[in-house]
């Protein structure tokens, strides 16, 4: 969106805030008094679960006592945390490779090719991210017990490859729509195989989405619990852990151990957001109009 | 057609089933057999403790039939529906504050972003925060009692459906907030110019042509936020008390301690056939209305 107001086009007698805002008025002010109201309340819980991750009263509560790290030592030397954490990182690696298996062909699919069902399909791929995420629990839960597969991380591990795959193929059929595409004929004009022009021409034309969005596939998946309630047998990821405890009440281990996963989260979601856009500025469609 | 066509068409049918055959199968097996499987459970009969294959409407007939289940039903639409709308009323002025009153694009960006990350991050931890804001010993009522404003802890903030309905809030407020940021971000600027020069006020502009420009955004956020709250089962059981029950929860506990999951899955269904009932009516209207604007 380009600029319309120029500095010239404020009406005489305002003037100008250096920081980004507008000229001052009363709209304005109340405007923006009411959005930073809305983003302090939407950062007004995190902030919360950090302070009292460093408090050291055992139950959360104003006023604040002292700063300590001892709950973050709780939370590491609790095992059975830690192993929940280790089946995390499993089922989140392994969630991403399904997707990446699954997703980029099926991507390349929707993208390449024109066949019977593919409005369906496209449709019908999403489903597990537009419906509510127990329906594809119960309904995998039903399906596994049918077959006669007991349940385990295995099956949670399918499950979230399952949920999760959509995002991938959003990610890189978006990708492929608006890479240009004259270099990938390019390079069967010059003789290279379909397998050749996907691996050094395709491939690394979509190497930033991949990351990106496995990025995000795996942030997703270490923070489900839908589908993940439904799916597991003995063992439980970190998200069904920290469920099982708060429901029972209360405890700062819990806020030390979040704090950790939201600011890991938000660092790889920033990572995800930034090299997926540098990757389509970079060789979008601008620059191949440029070009011609 | 010649040769070398035939060929080549031969090759890219080829190519086809070479790369999506297996995605293909996995698709058929993971996720369309799951549905179907779910699909006709639905229609299932029930005999402690087994299930027997059938084709009947007891299940469905049972949930809008026997009061436990309908208010269940009616209580997930009000809940939702509510959800949606102070999601709404909290949305719209930040969008709003975003696209047209900051003027740095890199600040904008950067703010749209710190708005949107939260969507991303630890839904769980985002929902059980609020148990401890709210709670009796929470940090709302040792504030309340520390500046004096109450003696006594109030219980009446935790655990019933205020606390379901501010925490559902906000989480889902990001899906609102991106919808409407993108159809404010569309609207020309030269139309709102234009309706100011020819001295219509700040308000008028506003009704006139802002919040019309911007309904497809406004359906597509409530279409997001009202599903999204309808399906979910983890902010009712952590703060939302005895009379909070969702259709999810009913979900929940149908294919857990009750053991029925013909039940379930006509529970399931329902919630299945309201969100796809809702996805594709807004999509339809969202579609209309972009053919009226041009």
């Amino acid at each position: 969106m380009t600029q319309v107001h120029r500095k010239d086009d404020r009406p005489e007698g305002t003037f100008h805030i250096p920081l980004g805002f507008a000229s001052w008025d009363v709209n304005r002010v109340t405007l923006g008094i009411a959005g930073a109201s809305v983003l302090g309340f939407l950062y007004l819980p995190i902030v919360v679960l950090m302070i009292f991750s460093f408090n050291s009263n055992p139950i959360t509560r104003l006023p604040l006592t002292e700063w300590t790290l001892k709950w973050y030592d709780t939370a590491f030397s609790n095992e059975v945390l830690l192993i929940a954490l280790a089946n995390s990182v499993i089922v989140g690696a392994g969630a991403v490779a399904i997707c990446l298996v699954i997703g980029v062909p099926t991507a390349l699919a929707l993208d390449r090719y024109e066949f019977p069902g593919k409005a369906v399909l496209r449709r019908f791929v999403i489903l597990p991210l537009t419906l509510p995420g127990l329906i594809t629990g119960v309904s995998m839960l039903a399906f596994f017990n049918m077959m006669g597969v007991s349940l385990s991380l295995a099956t949670v591990l399918i499950g979230h490859g399952t949920a999760l795959t959509a995002i991938v193929v959003t990610n890189v059929f978006a990708r492929l729509q608006r890479y240009d595409r004259r270099i990938e004929e390019a390079s069967a004009d010059l003789g290279a195989g379909p397998l050749r022009t996907f691996w050094y021409v395709t491939l690394p034309n979509i190497r930033s989405t991949l990351i990106g969005s496995s990025l995000i596939a795996f942030t997703l998946s270490f923070d489900e619990i839908p589908v993940t309630f439904f799916l597991t047998g003995r063992d439980n990821t970190l998200p069904m852990y920290i469920w099982s405890t708060v429901r029972r009440g209360i405890t700062p281990e819990i806020n030390a151990i979040g704090s950790i996963i939201i600011a890991v989260s938000i660092c790889l979601l920033l990572v995800a957001v930034f090299i997926m856009r540098g990757e389509d500025r970079r060789s979008g469609p601008r620059r191949a109009r440029q070009a011609k | 057609m010649s040769e070398a066509s035939r060929d080549y068409g031969r090759r890219r049918a080829l190519g086809f089933a070479a790369l999506f055959t297996g995605p293909a199968l996995w698709w058929a097996t993971v996720l369309l057999a799951p549905y179907a499987l779910m699909f006709a459970i639905s229609f299932y009969s029930k005999q402690f403790p087994f299930m027997i294959p059938d084709f009947q409407f007891g299940n469905y007939i049972k949930l809008f039939s026997e009061n436990q289940y309908y208010t269940v039903l009616l209580r997930s639409l009000k809940v939702a529906f509510f959800v949606s709308c102070l999601a709404f009323a909290l949305a719209y002025p930040l969008s709003y504050f975003l696209v047209f009153i900051v003027r740095r694009p890199r600040l904008r960006l950067f703010l749209y972003v710190a708005t949107i990350i939260p969507l991303w991050v630890s839904y769980l931890l985002r929902a059980y925060t609020w148990k401890t804001i709210l709670g009796t010993e929470g940090i709302l009522n040792s504030f309340l009692i520390l500046v004096g404003l109450t003696d006594e802890p109030v219980q009446l903030f935790l655990y019933n459906q205020f606390a379901m309905i501010v925490t559902m809030t906000y989480i889902y407020i990001p899906f609102m907030v991106m919808p409407l940021y993108a159809s404010l971000e569309k609207i020309p600027r030269s139309l709102i110019e234009a309706s100011k020069d020819c001295g219509v006020g700040n308000l008028k502009t506003f009704l006139r042509i802002t919040l019309p420009l911007t309904v497809p955004g406004i359906l597509v956020g409530f279409t997001f936020t009202f599903c999204l709250s309808t399906g979910d089962f983890i902010a009712p059981q952590l703060v939302g008390g005895p009379y909070s029950n969702m259709v999810a929860n009913v979900v929940a506990t149908q294919f857990g301690i009750a053991n029925n999951w013909p039940l379930g899955s006509a529970f399931a269904m329902i919630l299945l056939f309201i969100v796809l009932g809702i996805v594709t009516l807004s999509d339809k209207f969202e579609r209309t209305g972009r053919l009226n604007v041009g």
